[in-house]
């Protein structure tokens, strides 16, 4: 029952503090929101980067083109020497007359197409694509496949997934430079923030430690003020980033539709479902630990008498 | 400690225990200079007593020494059978406890009313409310501002003001009440005031100690006046200020 009445007198008193030092509350919660909000839009961008590379990896695949002159047995045995392999998530087979088919509908005009009457000009361009579990290990197939008997030639995506992952990457390191500074900044604010409520409260505190209380009892409002701040500051950005998050890729979707056709957006649900905990714990994490560090050197200021 | 404090009550049964026992105790300062050299004392359950002294004589590190807000440099110190030397961190709040303590500036929080000025001493010792609700205009009476509770402390004169103060101090049944100049900022009648409930607040109980400069008061009162002057006890007697200086 006591614990019960402290806690609710530190969460009214938190707020109440709060509501005193305004200006550095309004400080720390707007700095921990800009931070926490960089850190939505970097998280989104990256897990949206990643969830694209990831449907690369299994839309596009490896491009095998067989030797001329190759018979269906041939091309049968090259099949079954590729599914033995564990990264492999399908092969299919596209005929000569397939390719030169969706070359003619998607490259040629009409009357172009007509000219060439019954040749097919892809005659020996009969092919296997191969979709990967894993784009990582497209260079090892690659290597396995083009020493197959009967394989002309392989294509790969490399590039597009290399270029994606170095994009990834440089993207993480700024991202975690900028929140880790944000971070610090925000965890200053609130310890400054904390600090001024003690100094204003320097008398009240004084008393308290006169008549007796606790450490505890005396560090519990400037704490949940802490964690309030954390709290506050960590929703906001959470609102905003999942409000932007639906408009704008309703938007991309809309504008670019035929590139996001074929490329998804990850759904609001996905990326809320870690930007939230990942948000609040921060908020709360920071604001209890800058609180607690301020506390302990702040109060043993305070005389008795 | 303890033993001695057994020992020193087998030795003094048909008088009360000490509440404060001061063995030896000094206090030295960074710097070298000497607060307090040698001090013992008794002050036992009950007694009225004032301490006297010129400034610097060592009176502020006496009562930093009972609060335990500094620890001696030497000797030990016993506040209601504690000994203060062997407290941990987390138990200083617990022995603050026993101790009331009134200043010559008051220090009443301006922006909360008579009642909750009060009422904050037992808020922050996590009393339940409906003791806060019972206590606080009993012990209001007993200073005498039944009619001021929802007054604000600048509403009120300086009496008043150390009445609410002295309320806040009392208000949870402490075994020491510490006074330190409570007539400082007051006219004669106001001081005369708050001695004579001083004097009610110990007939009823509780151990007062008045650390003062007012010797009209001390004089007058007969009381037991301990004089310090530079860190030392040089009188200890029953009576006024002027007979214990000389």
């Amino acid at each position: 029952m006591r614990k019960i009445r402290t806690f609710f007198y530190g969460i009214s008193q938190g707020f109440k503090n709060i509501f005193r030092n305004r200006t550095f509350s309004l400080a720390s919660i707007g700095t921990m929101a800009a931070c926490l909000f960089l850190f939505g839009v970097f998280y989104t961008m990256l897990s949206n980067i990643e969830y694209m590379v990831k449907n690369a990896e299994t839309n596009v695949g490896i491009t095998i083109f067989f030797d001329e002159g190759i018979t269906d047995e041939g091309i049968e045995a090259i099949r079954k020497e590729i599914l033995t392999r564990a990264e492999v998530y399908k092969v299919e087979f596209t005929s000569a007359e397939e390719a030169w088919e969706e070359y003619k509908n998607t490259r040629l005009s009409p009357g172009l197409s007509e000219s060439f009457g019954d040749d097919n000009p892809l005659e020996d361009c009969a092919s296997f694509t191969v979709y990967l579990n894993d784009v990582r290990m497209q260079d090892s197939l690659v290597r396995f496949v083009s020493g197959l008997k009967g394989v002309r030639k392989c294509n790969d995506s490399s590039a597009v997934a290399d270029t994606l992952s170095g994009f990834n990457k440089i993207l993480t390191a700024v991202s975690v430079v900028v929140i880790a500074i944000l971070l610090l900044v925000a965890a200053f604010l609130i310890g400054m923030t904390v600090s001024t409520g003690v100094s204003v409260r320097k008398q009240e505190i004084s008393i308290m430690k006169l008549i007796g209380a606790s450490n505890y009892f005396i560090k519990i409002p400037f704490v949940v003020e802490g964690i309030l701040i954390g709290i506050i500051g960590a929703v906001i950005p959470i609102v905003v980033t999942r409000l932007a998050y639906v408009r704008i890729t309703e938007m991309l979707e809309r504008k670019f539709s035929t590139i996001f056709n074929v490329v998804k957006f990850l759904e609001t649900g996905e990326v809320m479902k870690v930007l939230i905990p990942v948000c609040l714990a921060t908020g709360v994490g920071i604001g209890f630990i800058s609180s607690r560090i301020t506390l302990r050197r702040q109060l043993k200021k305070i005389e008795v008498n | 400690m303890s033993e001695r404090f057994d020992l020193y009550r087998a030795e003094h049964e048909d008088i009360e225990p000490p509440v404060i026992l001061l063995e030896d105790v000094s206090k030295d300062y960074v710097g070298g200079q000497h607060a307090l050299k040698n001090v013992s004392l008794e002050i036992r359950k009950g007694e009225f007593v004032f301490i006297v002294g010129i400034s610097g004589s060592g009176k502020s590190t006496l009562i930093k020494l009972l609060m335990k807000e500094i620890s001696p440099t030497g000797g030990h110190i016993m506040v209601a059978g504690k000994d203060l030397s062997r407290l941990r961190e987390y138990s200083v709040c617990k022995h603050r406890r026993n101790i009331g303590i009134v200043f010559q500036d008051f220090r009443l929080l301006k922006d909360r009313t008579v009642f909750e000025n009060v009422a904050f001493a037992q808020r922050v010792l996590e009393t339940p409310n409906y003791k806060i609700r019972r206590d606080v205009p009993r012990i209001l009476s007993l200073v005498g501002l039944s009619e001021k509770l929802d007054s604000y402390p600048d509403e009120l004169s300086g009496g008043e003001q150390q009445r609410v103060a002295l309320a806040r101090a009392l208000v949870n049944n402490p075994v020491i009440l510490l006074a330190d100049e409570p007539t400082g900022n007051l006219d004669p009648r106001n001081s005369w005031e708050i001695m004579r409930l001083l004097e009610e607040i110990n007939r009823r109980g509780t151990t007062v100690v008045v650390v003062t400069h007012n010797k009209e008061i001390v004089d007058a009162m007969q009381k037991r006046v301990i004089t310090l002057n530079k860190g030392v006890v040089v009188s200890d007697q029953r009576g006024g200020y002027s007979r214990a200086k000389n």
